[in-house]
């Protein structure tokens, strides 16, 4: 079934190609440099003979071609795989590309569905049909013409039920788990965690205080996104507990929310706070509202407020952009005690430099179980602060590892790293 | 019941959830989407609830004339006007029933987007340019040795990342590279910044899947207004 294309040195069938453009201007002009050539005494140098002899060189087709079901999928997908020809030397080399095409059947019609660039080894067929079986030819195409290999198949794309490729994700997920189930398991039977103190979120007492000594209200901002956002969850878990303290001290507690979802969630968490306090007669939906989903209309809408009011406490809890300054300096020049919290990273250095007190990323999650004080809630932050731990662990051992490789060359050390990289790479992808 | 019934919800829904990202095979490989469209649905519906919530509150302000109800007003009329020219379609080549979008470019809707709202947002996207240079005044003044650290490197980023930090140090000879402005704030922000910043990634994700847990197996209900 091989068929190896014999072409003549620069000819070649392949579309994007001009044909060799041969005029009798041309061959005059090559007749005389050769004629000049020859009565000034130049000769051709080796390589430049062997340009002539590029009309006999064979263009080889990819070897060892294989198409399988793409692992781990939900079908729909065939891998097709080679093994380039030694004449492939990359992007800048012979071989332009590799051609795919596919078929029903063994005897064809072979039709084209893609191209792979040079120095690939696979093509993902990202349209097949399930239980559909299809064969499979891969054509080199090169400068001195197109090879063809062996046609490959039946293969058929079938969906998998497991996700093979994601087992790292949840190796450590289990490991998560087992540690949150047994710290809170070691909590409730009496044992003592130590919790590193928040600063943040020791001031909330004292903030929440201080509004109700100055008689105003306390300005809660739960972050710009959707309850869809795992910071905005955060935020609103940090709301209850802020609003429970607001209802103890009786304390006027305002939310403007940029979404509708947000502020209903908001106030059932305010209302049920203010339940669970003994204080329903002081929960006012009013003071829960909604402004608006664009972000500079919020920020106006809460910027207004702010400059208007003069909160003595300003809490941003959640996700935040552009407008995280804007609301924290606007804060600052109100004289508001403000205590921000974020998984933004680069909205981090705005609320360190415009707020008082900063959660920092993984404390904004850590910041609802700090509040309760409950067993259970201090055991996943116990959990949470292993996983950390391991990978705190992982890190200096691949450091380690692949530095090691690096001096000695050995190639255990470097697989060693390696894997450590691969299993922490694709889990926080 | 109030709690029970969400909390299952949530029990249910994430765990399915989890489970589905690690099988590819229908019905669940497109789980994740489904649920994000009964989230939108969902969010749209609430939007409804916003809307209502936005013209009753600031209705109620303009109408009792509280503190500053010119505000309540504005943005009353402007809701309101914005509503009738999208809904009616003004201005829309065709009219009403021209097939056109609310969108269209010459429409009412596309006016008052273009030349009122974009230049507001314009300008408050603006003012951050002088909130910067607050913050920075503020941050930056070298009151201990960490702030006088923090003052040095950002000095070093900030004139490293303009045409000055070229032109300071061009004069040293190629042996000395590693001494010029430019060079310095680039490994500041490669190596010590993404160090720092993957290590508070790292820190993020894992906060995230404990949140995540906790909120699934119940072992959080803050949400609900409950310990």
């Amino acid at each position: 079934m091989m068929s190896i294309h014999r072409l003549p040195a620069g000819c070649s069938f392949l579309p994007h190609r001009p044909p060799p453009v041969c005029t009798h201007n041309t061959l005059l002009a090559i007749a005389l440099a050769a004629l000049v050539c020859v009565l000034s005494g130049i000769t051709f140098p080796a390589g430049a003979q062997a340009v002539g002899n590029q009309e006999d060189v064979a263009v080889p087709p990819p070897t060892e071609v294989t198409a399988h079901d793409t692992p781990s999928d939900r079908g729909e997908s065939i891998t097709v795989a080679w093994v380039c020809p030694t004449i492939d030397t990359g992007p800048s080399g012979a071989v332009l590309g590799y051609s795919v095409s596919r078929a029903t059947s063994a005897t064809g019609p072979f039709v084209g569905i893609g191209q792979a660039s040079p120095g690939a080894t696979r093509y993902e067929d990202v349209d097949a049909e399930n239980d559909t079986d299809y064969w499979y030819q891969v054509t080199t195409l090169a400068t001195a013409g197109e090879a063809a290999a062996d046609v490959v198949g039946p293969t058929a794309a079938k969906p998998q039920w497991i996700n093979t490729r994601q087992w790292n994700v949840f190796i450590i997920l289990l490991l998560l788990l087992g540690f949150n189930i047994y710290f809170i398991e070691h909590i409730k039977a009496g044992g003592k965690p130590y919790i590193r103190k928040i600063a943040g979120l020791e001031a909330v007492a004292e903030a929440v205080g201080r509004a109700t000594e100055m008689g105003r209200p306390i300005l809660f901002v739960p972050g710009i996104q959707d309850m869809n956002d795992i910071q905005t969850v955060a935020g609103v878990t940090i709301l209850g507990h802020i609003a429970r303290t607001t209802a103890e001290y009786d304390s006027r507690l305002v939310v403007p929310t940029s979404r509708a979802l947000v502020m209903t969630t908001a106030r059932e968490t305010v209302k049920e706070a203010y339940l669970s306090a003994g204080r329903p007669d002081s929960y006012d939906e009013n003071n829960i509202y909604y402004v608006t989903d664009e972000q500079f209309g919020y920020v106006a809408g809460v910027n207004g407020y702010m400059v208007r009011e003069k909160p003595a406490t300003c809490f941003y809890m959640g996700a935040f952009f552009a407008e995280s300054l804007i609301l924290s300096e606007t804060g600052n020049s109100i004289g508001a005690i403000q205590v921000a919290g974020t998984a933004m990273p680069a909205q981090l250095p705005f609320f360190v430099a415009a707020c008082d007190y900063t959660l920092i990323g993984e404390e904004l999650f850590a910041a609802s179980a700090y509040l309760s004080g409950e067993a259970k809630q201090l055991g996943s932050i116990k959990g949470q602060d292993v996983g950390k731990l391991l990978g705190m662990l992982s890190i200096i051992a691949g450091v380690a590892f692949l530095t090691l490789a690096a001096i000695t060359g050995n190639d255990f050390l470097q697989s060693l790293g390696d894997w450590i990289r691969a299993f922490w790479s694709t889990a926080l992808a | 019941m109030r709690r029970t019934v969400p909390l299952l919800i949530t029990a249910i829904v994430g765990a399915v959830l989890v489970i589905a990202y690690f099988i590819p095979h229908p019905p669940f490989d497109g789980l994740r989407e489904d649920f994000s469209i009964f989230f939108d649905i969902i969010a749209a519906v609430a939007f409804i609830l916003g809307g209502g919530n936005l013209i009753m509150m600031h209705g109620n302000r303009a109408y009792r004339r509280e503190k500053g109800y010119w505000y309540s007003l504005v943005t009353v009329v402007s809701f309101l006007a914005v509503l009738v020219i999208g809904l009616a379609k003004l201005g829309n080549p065709g009219g009403f029933g021209g097939g056109t979008s609310v969108v269209t470019e010459g429409s009412a809707f596309h006016y008052a987007y273009q030349h009122v709202f974009r230049p507001c947002a314009a300008t408050m996207f603006g003012l951050l340019a002088f909130y910067v240079a607050s913050a920075s005044f503020r941050a930056f003044r070298a009151k201990n040795a960490e702030a006088t650290i923090l003052l040095l490197v950002a000095f070093t980023i900030l004139i490293g990342r303009t045409f000055v930090g070229t032109m300071l140090t061009s004069w040293l000879p190629d042996s000395l590279y590693f001494l010029t402005i430019p060079y310095l704030a680039d490994k500041i922000m490669i190596v010590l910044n993404f160090a720092g910043n993957r290590a508070i990634m790292i820190g993020i994700a894992l906060g995230i899947i404990s949140t995540s847990l906790k909120v699934i197996i119940g072992i959080d209900r803050s949400y609900l207004g409950s310990d």
